[in-house]
């Protein structure tokens, strides 16, 4: 069997402990560092645990941000919830688009964007909002959207 | 003019007391009785939206037997229309550190959790900081009570007590049969208590003003004051602490953009209020509940739209477990689908009340059980809007 060379998984094991109830905590870690949890880390952090793959499986595939396919290295999460949308949520999602090149669901060529719709982000009141990794952006513009994605392009 | 506004509250977002963490070591000089005695007398009822109350909760748990358990710091805050936790957690953590800290002393646990969801991961360092200021205090005033923050990963559903200990232990969030309830089985089954951030922060409002002055705001089924989330067609979207028990129209008048056809309270799980219901309704427990959230529609919005928002939520925040909810949510959404485009009579509407009905009496828990909520309220009230 294949392993993996990296050893973060066994760092999060080390800063976590092997309890069940250290497995979100650790699958979080993952995602800290790869921005998705691969096949590969999920049986090695079965093993690590003493569960079965398809427990470590059936956990990180119920949260929508516990990524099981690749990632980019940022992760663009736009509100489709319902004060977002009536405020120009359609316009943002395709401000982006147009500026990436991908649709919602895609990934760019060189793995540095994502863009995903996601639930209610708790920005209503400034709505348009969207998290881009964990960084919340709200009261969102064409222009506004355009500046923020510069910077990251530059990041 | 000023006479007709809503009273506005300022207690939950209060400067904090000139001396660090002053109610939380006045308080912990109580006895417990005495203090679940006073929050018994306020007649607080929980601020997440079940609306629970609070000394049951508290003296159940404090009864149950076992040396083991827990305080749980309900901040995973999803439902639509919902952003007050984060506002708390981010102006007065402490307040929320303190309730939490006198939970423990009352039942006797030595541990609390803050289940904070993970698109609020962005407040965790400054939470954090916060935290090692409450340890330190805790400790000089021997207080034997630590907490300690853990993270959603995006799951609506988690906000439901039971799923969230799931959530906590490791698990997929999914909820569990009650009973047993938290009180006698909660995290790691053992007795916990369960509240929403707001809740602990009321807890420390009786602490400090007395269980009397407390009452004094609201009504006789809804007690003291509620952050509220305003959002939607209102000029003035944001965060507001009101009295409960506020009718509907003079809340429309103040946040309305005069054109305010309906009113979603309580989020996409609560009730849609048509504009000739606004007179007839109250904002609390005797009328209509929320856990704050207010969303207004004015005229140029689709009520067709609206619903179909709110079933694709459901649809993607049901965890699936149960059929009623995991296919219920579908049909729903299908069913409205197919009547605009006229696949559909009609009458399929009356159908898919029923349908609703039917979840309401059979989904596992509040997610399912809350989605005729809206369904009906809306459909009913804007049936047109569903058909042409």
């Amino acid at each position: 069997m294949a392993t993996n060379n990296n050893n973060y998984i066994g760092e999060l094991v080390g800063q976590y402990g092997r309890s069940r109830t250290s497995l979100i905590p650790i699958l979080q870690g993952v995602i800290e560092k790869n921005n998705f949890i691969s096949d590969l880390d999920m049986t090695e952090i079965a093993k690590e645990l003493d569960l079965s793959a398809a427990q470590v499986y059936g956990t990180a595939t119920f949260y929508a941000f516990l990524e099981t396919q690749p990632r980019g290295q940022f992760v663009i999460r736009i509100c489709k919830t319902i004060t977002c949308d009536m405020h120009g949520k359609k316009t943002i999602v395709q401000t982006i688009e147009d500026m990436l090149k991908i649709k919602v669901g895609e990934t760019t060529p060189n793995k540095k964007f994502t863009l995903l719709e996601t639930n209610c982000l708790g920005w209503c009141h400034e709505g348009p909002a969207m998290l881009i990794n964990e960084k919340p952006y709200s009261g969102l513009t064409p222009e506004k959207v355009h500046d923020i994605l510069r910077e990251y392009m530059h990041k | 003019m000023s006479d007709t506004k809503l009273k506005r509250v300022d207690l939950i977002f209060g400067e904090y007391s000139n001396v660090k963490y002053k109610v939380l070591a006045d308080t912990i000089k109580l006895p417990n009785d005495k203090i679940l005695e006073d929050l018994l007398e306020s007649g607080l009822r929980g601020r997440g939206g079940a609306g629970f109350p609070t000394a049951m909760k508290w003296k159940y748990t404090a009864q149950a037997p076992g040396d083991e358990k827990y305080v749980v710091c309900n901040a995973d805050e999803g439902e639509p229309g919902t952003f007050k936790d984060r506002e708390i957690l981010t102006r007065v953590p402490r307040k929320v550190f303190s309730g939490m800290a006198i939970c423990g002393k009352v039942i006797g646990a030595k541990k609390g959790f803050i289940y904070l969801r993970g698109e609020y991961k962005f407040l965790l360092p400054e939470l954090l900081r916060e935290l090692e200021g409450y340890h330190e205090n805790a400790k000089s005033i021997g207080l034997d009570f630590s907490i300690e923050i853990r993270l959603g990963s995006g799951a609506y559903i988690c906000g439901e007590e039971s799923a969230l200990f799931e959530s906590m232990e490791g698990n997929r969030g999914e909820p569990r049969n009650k009973p047993p309830y938290p009180t006698t089985f909660g995290y790691l089954g053992k007795p916990t208590v369960i509240n929403n951030v707001e809740t602990f922060v009321n807890i420390m409002m009786i602490m400090r003003l007395g269980p009397i002055q407390f009452k004094m705001l609201g009504t006789t089924d809804s007690r003291g004051s509620k952050v509220f989330s305003v959002s939607g067609d209102t000029p003035i979207a944001g965060i507001y602490e009101l009295e409960l028990g506020m009718p509907l129209d003079r809340f429309v008048d103040e946040f309305g953009d005069g054109d305010t056809k309906a009113v979603q309270v309580g989020g996409a799980s609560g009730f849609c209020v048509p504009r000739k219901k606004f007179k007839d309704t109250v904002i609390g427990f005797e009328g209509v509940p929320t856990g704050g959230s207010m969303m207004l529609f004015n005229s140029s919005r689709s009520m067709y739209n609206v619903l179909h928002n709110y079933l694709e939520f459901f649809e993607e925040e049901s965890c699936g477990q149960c059929t009623p909810c995991r296919v219920g949510c579908q049909q729903l959404r299908k069913g409205i689908e197919a009547v605009k485009k006229g696949d559909k009579k009609s009458q399929y509407l009356e159908q898919l009340m029923k349908l609703s009905e039917s979840m309401k009496l059979t989904a596992k828990c509040g997610l399912g059980q809350s989605v005729a909520n809206s369904f009906s309220s809306i459909v009913y009230n804007f049936k047109e809007e569903m058909i042409y």
